[in-house]
């Protein structure tokens, strides 16, 4: 479980299926917030297929993997990205530790300590699925939030990765943005499905083992299906720079007020 | 050893062929005709039977463990993007050295041909069996559902057991193997090397908890059951949900 810190927000971004645009909404949820004032960090936690830097067009030559390993300082590792925020790149040198080894998770569970009083929000961009690691990263979180699609299988995969999250680690409110909306309202009725499987499955499981508090969904968003966001992905662009009017934009800018409360 | 049957032209022979001439031979590849299939077309065929070599086990004539993890290496760069369920089995031949000893290295012999011949017999087009080194065989199973893979290996061990494995005129041995499987891991760029080692823990499992069995690491996604299925689909999207 996490320790709730009183000087960071620690928001994991995750999803069950991969290829829900998860990094695209971490990248630019990150903008969003910094526009409102707060100083954001994404750490991009997706220790097996770290792509963030791909789609801010960075090229970053310092990465989490050179601190793990002492050739650089958390500092030199911490870059800042157009939108003005900063990333700290897993780095594909940590391939091999797609499989979560105690030493990993130690010096992941410190470098998050350190980031805590240096910045109001991190946003740790995990894999997708429900792997250790991902598991691990969400369990450094004060929250979760929950990227799905209208699509079956990622809806599948969102409700599993809610179950685990439930039962392994007593998440109690869990958020949710449903990406690639095709009609306005389709987020809300996506997260009342979903709470509804929740009430009838999970619940009693969990009051089973003795832990009667109810696992709330919040939707803390929808976003549109916008050609603009295609648009910005193929230009290595945020969203939030290059239309900051469209529609799936301003649903982003929504989604960050609703998170920073 | 006789000569290739299409000898080579001067040009093919400025290229010092021989021994890679020799090598086909002796395995019995066949070459096209040099004169009628020109030049070009019979040097892609010998450069194909010597990749083709190169990938075989010669005792078995299963894929070798160079073309095993070349197509390992493959595998984990589609799955992890792809998501599917893809399965690594390691299957090892119980007490193998006492075949050796009770019966003569070629009773052996024998032994790994008819293993190789059943696994290669167990499997779908699209898997991989390879003789991963002595009397270790190793197999990549893609798309194969975690509900399925104790069924797949259940079937290979049974089929393993049930054989009669001819060795000399009216002598025959059985033979049982254990085997360990894991999954990789999905939307994870796992490494070909920690896949195999965690198919291989399973594998060291199944021979401490007695040899003759299956053990397979169990994959940590919490499954869905159809009923849940049921319910997030199943009814209607504009149910009133008051």
């Amino acid at each position: 479980m996490s320790t709730p810190s009183a000087a960071g927000r620690i928001l994991a971004v995750t999803s069950g299926k991969g290829g829900v645009g998860k990094t695209f909404v971490s990248a630019n949820l990150a903008a969003a917030l910094a526009e409102r004032g707060e100083r954001v960090l994404v750490l991009d936690a997706d220790l097996g297929l770290a792509n963030l830097d791909v789609v801010l067009n960075l090229s970053p030559t310092v990465t989490l993997h050179d601190v793990f390993t002492g050739k650089a300082t958390l500092e030199q590792a911490i870059v800042p990205a157009p939108g003005g925020f900063s990333v700290l790149l897993a780095g594909s040198g940590l391939v091999e530790y797609s499989r979560l080894t105690p030493q990993v998770r130690d010096q992941l569970a410190e470098v998050i300590l350190q980031l805590t009083p240096r910045f109001d929000r991190i946003l740790l961009d995990t894999g997708a699925g429900i792997s250790d690691v991902v598991l691990h990263a969400v369990s450094l979180a004060d929250e979760v939030l929950v990227i799905v699609t209208p699509e079956p299988t990622s809806m599948t995969d969102a409700y599993a990765t809610i179950k685990v999250l439930a039962t392994l680690q007593k998440r109690r409110h869990i958020r949710l943005i449903v990406n690639q909306v095709s009609s306005a309202g389709e987020g809300r009725t996506i997260r009342n499905q979903l709470q509804l499987v929740v009430d009838r499955f999970v619940a009693p499981q969990l009051k089973a083992e003795g832990d009667p508090v109810p696992l709330m969904l919040e939707l803390a968003g929808e976003i549109p299906i916008d050609p603009l966001v295609r648009e910005a992905v193929s230009k290595r662009s945020l969203l939030l720079a290059i239309a900051p009017g469209a529609p799936a934009a301003k649903a982003i800018n929504a989604a960050a007020a609703r998170i920073a409360g | 050893m006789p000569p290739p049957t299409d000898p080579p032209t001067r040009e093919a022979q400025a290229l010092n062929l021989d021994a890679a001439l020799q090598l086909l031979d002796q395995s019995g590849h066949r070459l096209p005709d040099l004169r009628e299939a020109g030049k070009a077309v019979w040097l892609q065929a010998v450069i194909d039977g010597l990749c083709e070599l190169s990938s075989r086990d010669p005792l078995t004539g299963l894929a070798n463990r160079r073309h095993f993890e070349l197509m390992l290496a493959g595998e984990v760069d589609r799955v992890a993007r792809a998501g599917e369920p893809a399965l690594v089995l390691m299957i090892d031949i119980d007490h193998f050295k006492k075949v050796n000893d009770a019966h003569g290295h070629p009773a052996g012999d024998e032994v790994l041909k008819h293993v190789a011949h059943t696994l290669q017999d167990c499997i779908r087009p699209m898997d991989t069996v390879a003789r991963f080194g002595g009397e270790e065989f190793a197999m990549i199973l893609p798309n194969c559902p975690p509900s399925f893979a104790q069924a797949v290996a259940e079937r290979i061990r049974i089929r393993i057991q049930s054989m009669t494995i001819p060795i000399s005129p009216g002598e025959t041995v059985r033979v049982t193997v254990s085997l360990g499987g894991a999954f990789a891991p999905q939307w994870v760029r796992s490494s070909a090397l920690l896949w195999v080692e965690r198919a291989d823990q399973q594998l060291y499992r199944a021979k401490t908890e007695g040899r003759n069995r299956a053990c397979l690491e169990q994959p940590a996604v919490s499954l869905v059951s159809p009923e849940e299925k049921g319910l997030l689909f199943g009814t209607s999207q504009f149910q009133d949900f008051a």
